[in-house]
């Protein structure tokens, strides 16, 4: 018996059970679906934050104090260190070729106030680098300038929400508003940009940074944000950073570089790791589907035992009742694979639809692995059934009712 | 043809052995109708489903066109029953989805014939047993006698070196079973070698010989003489 008669032989046989054939492909369709949605959702989640990641920079470094470095962002303690001045930057921007904008800045909160109308909020010290560092655009007024920094200038760059919630409609522009009760004059709104490094850039406001040492009463600054012009010279610039700050900070490494980088790949592993859990789970799905087919198949060779010895009768060997039975087995699970892969993209494609936040993207791989493993559910669990009609004895089978 | 000697069959059932044959011989020649009868229990089925090489002797001897049987595997047995046996059964187990051309191909299936050439040997086979007509028709809408038809064809599309019978007028009416056996004799008269087990005393007076089993072994070889009777025992071959 060549293959492409058992196939037939199979579809015949098929065919005559549709509903009880839909419902065992239905196991494996489930499963099958589930793995794709698993494994799209994941896969979005992960090009998600990796674009993310990309668009604030991949190519952000940031320098701070204390020697060791860690890669999942904790601070560590920094006692011993010396600490990062503005100098520090100013010797940066001038010397080390690889950094495109370098930024120094101090990170503090206070309460921030117009009219009756008060809430804390976190303020930046930064310098007027930081709005292209992080590609903020303006709402109204313009960012701060160098002369803001050098002069020390009492103003203002306020995150789109603080505005809102300090003045509502109103326009702000050249509005008073108190920082820790000192007085400081609004120059700018910036547009929405969302959380980057782990700040909410809407939620907070930006000061000079020189004004900020002045605020929170310290000399020297919490970090140095700087930008290289591209991923790949990251190696190069954090050596070039190492080689200037160590000679100003007495041969002493006291500092230390995180990247972006680092944090993408931490996170990554996570996404990849509950990705890989929950196609697991669904993967357990699949598998009942199987046992499913094997279940219908064992039913199938005790209806048709009869027929078997019929088959045998006329001159079918073993190896061709068990073809018979394997591609039976096959073919529900390969249609059932393929509905549920349909089932599975078509799913993947409308959640966003859905879920405007919840990203998916089914990769090729993904429908590849769907594909042979609901094959291999077919023959694994198509086997035991098939080997079982192929063994039965012929004059037994015959007699059978 | 077919030489049997001191052919045993012995089955266990639990700890119980059950003697089926007990010694059996003798030979069939081409061309030969032979009626087999017995009581239940006599071992005519056994014998049959032996000669039908579904089974092996426990001992003895069943040799079918020269080929030992006893000593092929279970592939060299599908082969004989494939390609020089033909089986007709009491039921007629027949394939009930399948159409009855279909039916007569399902042999041909095993035998690697494949498209147009299939179609036209079941074609071919239907029609000499008078059933091309409905050769379109399923089993259920077949009447008895026809659905026997169709069988026979189907154990007939290999040219088997013999066909072998078990009660296939048992259940038909009188009037079908006795197109079966008119049948029978003209294929018999064609050339066909027939075995037939039968509790029909009709279907035993048109065969050429009767084998009367009893308790396992045979108790009477007789020739039956008449004018009906093509097949005429040669002597040893």
């Amino acid at each position: 018996m060549n293959p492409l008669e058992a196939l037939w032989a199979a579809l015949e046989a098929l065919a005559i059970n549709k509903v009880r054939s839909t419902l065992t492909m239905l196991g494996v369709i489930i499963g099958v679906a589930t793995v794709i949605l698993m494994v799209a959702l994941g896969q979005g989640a992960r090009t998600y934050v990796t674009r993310e990641f990309a668009q604030l920079g991949a190519n952000v470094l940031i320098i701070q104090s204390g020697k060791t470095e860690r890669s999942d962002g904790f601070t560590p303690s920094m006692t011993t260190a010396r600490k990062l001045t503005y100098e520090d930057a100013v010797a940066l921007k001038r010397r080390a070729l690889f950094l495109e904008e370098v930024v120094p800045a101090i990170i503090g909160s206070a309460k921030v106030k117009h009219m009756n109308r008060s809430r804390d909020v976190i303020v930046q010290g930064v310098t007027p680098a930081n709005q292209f560092l992080f590609r903020l655009s303006m709402e109204a007024g313009s960012f701060l300038t160098h002369q803001d920094v050098e002069a020390r200038r009492q103003v203002v760059v306020l995150g789109p929400r603080v505005k809102r919630e300090l003045f509502g409609e109103e326009a702000s522009l050249g509005q008073i508003v108190t920082l820790a009760d000192i007085r400081y004059r609004v120059i700018g709104v910036i547009r929405p940009r969302g959380v980057l490094l782990g700040f909410d850039f809407d939620d907070l406001v930006f000061i000079p940074v020189r004004t900020a040492q002045t605020l929170f009463g310290i000399k020297h600054i919490h970090q140095i944000r700087a930008s290289v012009e591209a991923p790949a010279f990251i190696d190069q610039a954090s050596d070039q950073i190492k080689a200037i700050l160590s000679r100003r900070h007495g041969n002493q490494e006291d500092f230390h570089i995180l990247s972006q980088g680092a944090v993408l790949s931490a996170l990554t592993n996570v996404i990849d790791i509950l990705t890989g859990l929950l196609a697991g789970i669904a993967g357990v799905s699949l598998l009942v589907g199987g046992i499913g087919i094997m279940n219908i198949m064992l039913v199938s060779v005790i209806e048709r035992t009869k027929e078997i010895g019929l088959l045998k009768a006329v001159g079918a060997r073993k190896r061709d009742i068990l073809l018979q039975f394997l591609v039976e087995a096959m073919i529900l699970s390969l249609i059932g694979g393929i509905i549920g892969i349909i089932i599975g993209v078509a799913g993947a494609g409308l959640i966003p639809f859905f879920f405007a936040k919840v990203p998916t993207e089914v990769p090729f791989w993904a429908i590849l692995l769907a594909f042979t493993s609901s094959v291999a559910i077919g023959i694994f669990f198509g086997t035991y059934p098939a080997r079982k009609a192929s063994m039965l004895d012929p004059i037994a089978a015959l007699r059978h009712e | 043809m077919i030489q049997i000697e001191g052919v045993k069959k012995i089955y266990q059932l639990g700890s119980v052995k059950v003697e089926a044959l007990r010694g059996v011989s003798f030979q069939v020649h081409a061309g030969e109708f032979v009626a087999i009868q017995g009581p239940s229990g006599s071992g005519k089925s056994t014998l049959l489903y032996l000669l039908g090489c579904l089974d092996r002797p426990t001992s003895g001897r069943y040799m079918l066109e020269g080929t030992d049987v006893g000593v092929l595997d279970d592939d060299g047995l599908a082969f004989l029953r494939n390609k020089r046996v033909g089986f007709v059964f009491q039921t007629f187990n027949l394939l009930p989805r399948l159409t009855a051309l279909k039916n007569v191909e399902v042999p041909l299936i095993y035998s690697g014939v494949a498209g147009d050439e299939r179609r036209a040997r079941a074609h071919a086979v239907l029609g000499a047993v008078g059933l091309l007509p409905r050769g379109g028709h399923r089993p259920r809408e077949l009447s008895g006698g026809e659905q026997q038809r169709v069988a026979i064809a189907r154990a007939l599309v290999n040219r088997p070196a013999i066909l072998l019978a078990d009660e296939p007028t048992g259940n038909l009416d009188s009037r079908a079973a006795e197109e079966i056996m008119a049948l029978f004799e003209e294929l018999n008269r064609s050339g066909t070698t027939l075995l037939v087990v039968t509790h029909n005393p009709s279907v035993a007076e048109r065969a050429g010989r009767i084998l009367r089993l009893q308790d396992g072994l045979l108790a009477k070889d007789e020739m039956v003489q008449h004018p009906t009777s093509a097949g005429t025992p040669q002597g040893e071959a």
